[in-house]
């Protein structure tokens, strides 16, 4: 297990005010929450911690964050899920996590939020050489893993999108950009390090449905489409499960699909980066492509003796 | 066959011309404004880029309609066509610029990288290579030197205008329905060319038979 970085800085200098929020409105926000409805179409206010993760660079503008989408279920224009989501409910919400655990079982929305929450600004690199920086609101996914007990057996995790043709356009229709519902899958070892969370929120709110509501994995070393959005399901495998991407373009989107400056992809270098928001039309906004996306020392401990060229 | 539209009085068609030139460059210069003020959402340069190889693809489709609006409905916009290519070609090199000038800060080695390893890009600049003979003997003198060898040489647009339609397919992760409309207007232009000459032979015959028939009876049919 690589080690657990301690803060750099003291948790209070790096809080935003704005999430020391009033622990009524926030009991509020969760109520509506739970109450379902039209209250969670607006972002419900979150109370997390913070965190001992921080990135020095500067937050991406909330309305990159969420104007700025790849979520295929909903359109492959960048505004297309802020703009065709307006439909779907992510209210209520199971969880299902079967396979190869002690404990199957199925998680409400209400429990999923009652995980201790922490802010966790990450760096987001896509796979189409762009970034940003977000700051999520999620809990670590090894704390969800550990109330199913997984089995010895189990060496993979697959998670599973949900399919609602009637709330996501991209699901209906004659041009279906791929095959539903979104696959993916890490290793478990992946997916239990602490850096892998399960995100319910960004900016402090509850997640937008362009960014994956009501729960999405982000795994900041990995390309974007590793991060499956709207999880329905979440089971633990003994082999390697099928992911959306790698099966419909083997040679351009590998299991691994770590960030590395060194592989390209076949149709761009992934050697620069372009920081949306950042820059404007004349600056640059691109800079170089960090391995592991800047979490080389928290993370390259997990493949080592192997060739990532190869395992890309 | 009836013209579609009223013709227009010989007088206007030079103006046309160079109002075509100037409504062409309209949507450059409309993405540049909305760019430089920071209106284009999400990554401003790379929809720039974007915006300004779309506009090529279209223009170099409108190019390939001139003839079969012709041959199929005696449509004669001839005199656009020079217009409708140059504003392609001027449309490929603004797009290559912005990827080199703003997207790529002209990082020659990166840009070299990409033009040779990376088939879109290579396709993209072979395009933009053909592009600018077509575009340097596109004035009258060229014409009149060059004489059937012009021609010759300017069928080099349907290679082109494929590679366009190509390129733009390939630089997206799923084909869609907008790149498969290129797809399909480009591949309906090209097969034109290669059916028109036995098409144009049976309407030439045709017209002489109706010719050929007494005042009163083409008058009746």
């Amino acid at each position: 297990m690589p080690a657990y970085r301690p803060p750099r800085i003291a948790a209070s200098e790096i809080t935003p005010e704005r999430f020391f929020l009033d622990r009524r409105s926030f009991l509020a926000a969760a109520g509506g929450l739970v109450l379902g409805g039209a209250s969670v179409a607006h972002a419900a206010a979150l109370k997390p911690s913070t965190s001992p993760y921080k990135v020095d660079e500067t937050l991406t503008p909330e309305k990159d964050v969420t104007s700025y989408n790849n979520f295929y279920e909903f359109g492959t224009g960048k505004g297309d899920p802020a703009a065709n989501s307006q439909a779907f409910k992510p209210t209520p919400w199971t969880v299902k996590v079967d396979g190869l655990v002690g404990k199957p079982r199925e998680f409400g929305l209400e429990e999923l939020l009652a995980f201790p929450l922490e802010e966790r600004p990450y760096r987001m690199r896509c796979v189409e050489a762009w970034s940003m920086v977000i700051p999520w609101v999620g809990f670590p996914l090894a704390s969800l893993l550990d109330k199913v007990e997984p089995l010895g057996s189990a060496k993979y995790i697959a998670f599973e999108t949900v399919v609602r043709p009637e709330e996501m356009p991209g699901q209906s229709g004659y041009f279906q950009p791929l095959p539903w519902p979104y696959r993916e899958g890490l290793r478990l070892d992946e997916a239990r390090h602490p850096l892998t969370i399960l995100a319910v929120g960004l900016y402090g709110k509850t997640l937008p449905n362009q960014n994956g509501a009501p729960i999405r994995l982000v795994v900041p070393w990995k390309y974007g489409f590793k991060g499956i959005k709207s999880i329905v399901r979440i089971s633990l495998t003994e082999t390697a499960p099928p992911c959306t991407w790698n099966l419909a373009a083997p040679d351009e989107y590998g299991f691994y699909a770590n960030v590395n400056p060194a592989v390209d992809h076949p149709r761009w270098s992934q050697a620069t980066e372009n920081r949306i928001g950042e820059g404007g039309f004349f600056g640059s906004n691109r800079r170089d492509t960090l391995p592991f996306n800047g979490y080389a020392d928290d993370v390259a401990g997990l493949y080592a003796g192997m060739d990532l060229r190869v395992n890309f | 066959m009836m013209t579609l539209v009223p013709a227009l009085p010989k007088r206007f068609h030079g103006p046309s011309v160079w109002a075509l030139y100037a409504l062409g460059f309209i949507p450059a210069a409309w993405a540049f404004y909305l760019g430089a003020t920071g209106q284009l959402p999400g990554n401003a340069v790379k929809e720039f880029e974007h915006l300004l190889g779309l506009w090529a693809l279209r223009f170099l489709v409108a190019t390939l309609t001139v003839t079969p609006l012709r041959d199929l409905f005696d449509l004669n916009w001839l005199r656009y066509r020079r217009a409708l290519g140059l504003l392609a070609f001027y449309y490929v090199l603004m797009h290559f610029l912005a990827y080199m000038l703003l997207d790529q800060m002209l990082r020659v080695p990166a840009i070299l990288a990409d033009i040779a390893r990376r088939p879109f890009i290579t396709i993209g600049m072979a395009a933009l290579l053909m592009l600018i003979p077509l575009a340097l003997t596109s004035n009258n003198l060229s014409i009149r030197k060059l004489g059937p060898r012009w021609n010759k040489l300017h069928r080099l647009v349907y290679v082109i205008a494929a590679a366009g339609a190509l390129h733009f397919s390939m630089a997206v992760k799923v084909v869609g329905p907008e790149q498969m409309l290129y797809i399909a207007l480009v591949a309906l232009l090209l097969t034109w060319r290669a059916v028109r000459t036995p098409f144009l032979r049976w309407k030439r015959q045709r017209t002489a038979v109706v010719r050929s028939r007494p005042a009163t009876q083409k008058a009746a049919g």
